[in-house]
């Protein structure tokens, strides 16, 4: 049997590897503090409340972290009107036939397992698949949602006018309680999402065999030979 | 500001008639500056103001609710607050505090309400029932749905004393038998200050009602509605147990040594962090302590629906539309958990499903082992 030929081709370029990463860790870091916030571990100490500041430390890496993840996010929009096609708000766009063609297909195939006699490389994403686009945009809601409840909940500690952009957030609900139960509730959306986003990446990566895990920190993912355009361009390059 | 001010005496001659020396009036009005979140700047101009005005006719309504805003009230700490709004305010209805009672008390209030029409302030101390056509709360042979209304028609400006006239307070937790309304939600025409909290503090009362009597306008609101002066902070960020909560020392329990120390009460629930109020700064009972102080975490009495805002001794708040008892962490967990569990699964269903394309793939990936070269 012969083995397929394939290229390599830049899918993530830096700033989305970048974008990716920092997020991670930030969601990372947010999540932890953010249980911590809510369900402050007891301290044996005996010493002064002078000389502590632990939970105003841990507070203020969770606000610290809350920027870093806002302005991620943020230069991430930002890519996605100057990245390349993987990168581009048009891969997230669910309004398209070929989105939804593709939509079903994923569903047939990675969620439902079912085996195709004769696949189309076509139906092969070399980016994110349209079910996977789904779920980033779900997220990208989530996150919107932990932004304005958490500056929300934070604008009246802060003297600063971003924060303060949100503080009609909380009379919309009436009050605090609601906004931080919201916010609560945001964070197991991130749990949530981490876990399927984990499990599809390795599933893709085992059943796929085209770099999927690497691909986030390379770059490069591997795409068959005969979707490559056969211009004469493309030949010099390969000589 | 007023067209009937003939017969009326301005509040700094009632309070001279009263017997107060004009130091006393000073001091007074040094109190009220200070009340209102006032610079010290600014003493002059409410000293002026209340020379000036000519007494406001205030009409005092008590529909669903415990009184608890009148006791709070009278016992504002400055004496001339209770002497100047009770007496010398013209406080022309009001069940509790007025002299008359029967048809002479109907028949003043509706006096005043026609004479002074558009002029008086409305206080409401007290949510409105609005089930069964308002029969739930009836004074005089009315409800007090159509009081409320026939007042609120020729009022200046309401004031909404108390969490049962702000946000509904118990009468309104669910179920919520009767229908009970905050004002804000029956009539939406006249300027309104809520002044939430079961009840408010007397001297934030006292500053409300004298910032509107003495300056003729509203005091400035946040976008509830509330003063800003009295809940823009958080009783969280002006309490004197702050710099535990920031150290991470806290009371594991009401009997333990921590809670003894004085340790922050967040975990067992205090409310301070989501509840705006001025109960941190001004407390209690003439300054002497506020719940916090006294070893109780605060219960956030002047937030929205704080009685179905889930247990008041622990930090969990609970989620709509799931279970009594339950959490966002529970329902997390859980999903967590099912979803972890479908996870397992389906990754079994994957090698299975796709085994052929998966040994086709290693087969070719060993044989290609073996043909390396050099």
């Amino acid at each position: 049997m012969e083995t397929k030929n394939f290229k390599r081709v830049m899918v993530w370029e830096m700033p989305v590897r970048f974008f990716h990463w920092i997020n991670v860790l930030s969601v990372v870091v947010l999540t932890v503090t953010g249980f911590i916030i809510a369900n402050p571990p007891a301290l044996h100490s005996s010493a002064e409340a002078t000389n502590l500041h632990l939970f105003g430390v841990v507070r203020f890496i969770h606000f610290g972290a809350a920027y870093i993840f806002f302005f991620n996010m943020i230069l991430r929009i930002y890519w996605s009107f100057v990245g390349n096609q993987f990168a581009s708000w048009r891969a997230f766009w669910p309004f398209s036939k070929k989105m939804w063609n593709n939509f079903w297909h994923v569903l047939k195939i990675d969620i439902m397992l079912l085996n195709e006699d004769h696949p189309d490389v076509k139906n092969i994403s070399i980016g994110h698949n349209s079910v996977a686009a789904f779920s980033y945009l779900a997220l990208f809601v989530i996150a919107l949602i932990s932004i304005f409840t958490g500056f929300a909940l934070y604008a009246d500690t802060s003297s600063w006018w971003l924060p303060k952009l949100f503080s009609w957030v909380t009379p919309m609900f009436g009050g605090d309680f609601m906004v931080r139960t919201i916010h609560h509730i945001a964070m197991w959306g991130f749990i949530l999402f981490t876990l399927v986003h984990v499990y599809l990446v390795f599933y893709h990566d085992w059943l796929d065999g085209r770099g999927e895990v690497s691909s986030m920190f390379g770059g490069y993912k591997f795409v068959r030979d005969d979707r490559m355009k056969k211009t004469s361009k493309t030949k010099k390059k390969k000589k | 500001m007023s067209t009937n001010n003939e017969k009326r005496d301005t509040y700094y001659e009632s309070i001279i008639k009263q017997g107060y020396s004009r130091r006393d009036f000073m001091k007074f009005s040094t109190y009220m500056a200070a009340f209102m979140g006032l610079e010290s700047t600014m003493v002059g101009q409410v000293a002026q103001s209340l020379e000036k005005t000519p007494r406001l006719p205030v009409i005092w309504e008590h529909y669903q609710e415990c009184t608890c805003c009148s006791e709070s009230f009278i016992r504002s700490n400055h004496p001339i607050v209770a002497d100047i709004i009770l007496d010398r305010i013209s406080l022309d209805y009001s069940l509790t505090l007025m002299a008359a009672s029967g048809h002479q008390a109907e028949a003043a209030k509706a006096e005043t309400m026609k004479k002074y029409h558009g002029e008086y302030i409305l206080c409401v101390e007290g949510s409105i029932p609005l089930g069964d056509d308002g029969n739930y709360c009836c004074i005089a042979g009315k409800s007090a749905k159509e009081t409320f209304l026939e007042a609120a028609a020729g009022a200046k400006a309401i004031i909404a004393w108390g969490s049962c006239a702000s946000n509904g307070c118990v009468q309104a937790a669910k179920p919520n038998p009767t229908e009970a309304t905050p004002i804000h939600k029956i009539v939406k025409n006249k300027p309104i200050i809520r002044v939430p909290g079961c009840p408010p503090i007397g001297e934030v009362m006292a500053g409300v009602i004298m910032h509107v009597v003495a300056f003729g306008r509203l005091p400035k609101l946040d976008r509830l509605g509330r003063p800003q002066a009295f809940y823009g902070k958080r009783v969280h960020d002006t309490c004197y147990r702050r710099p535990y909560y920031d150290a991470g020392l806290f009371a594991e329990t009401f009997d333990d040594e921590n809670s003894k120390k004085g340790y922050c009460l967040y975990k067992l629930g205090c409310k301070g962090p989501m509840t705006y109020n001025a109960c941190g700064s001004m407390k209690w009972n003439n300054g002497v302590s506020f719940p916090i102080q006294s070893g109780h975490g605060c219960i956030g009495c002047s937030e929205e629906d704080f009685w179905d805002n889930g247990p008041f001794y622990e930090r969990t708040t609970k989620v709509p539309g799931f279970a009594v008892e339950s959490n966002a962490d529970t329902v997390g967990k859980v999903a967590a958990g099912v979803l972890a569990g479908g996870i397992a699964l389906h990754s079994i269903g994957a090698n299975i499903s796709k085994r052929k394309e998966l040994m086709d793939r290693i087969n070719r990936g060993k044989t290609n082992e073996k043909n390396i070269d050099s």
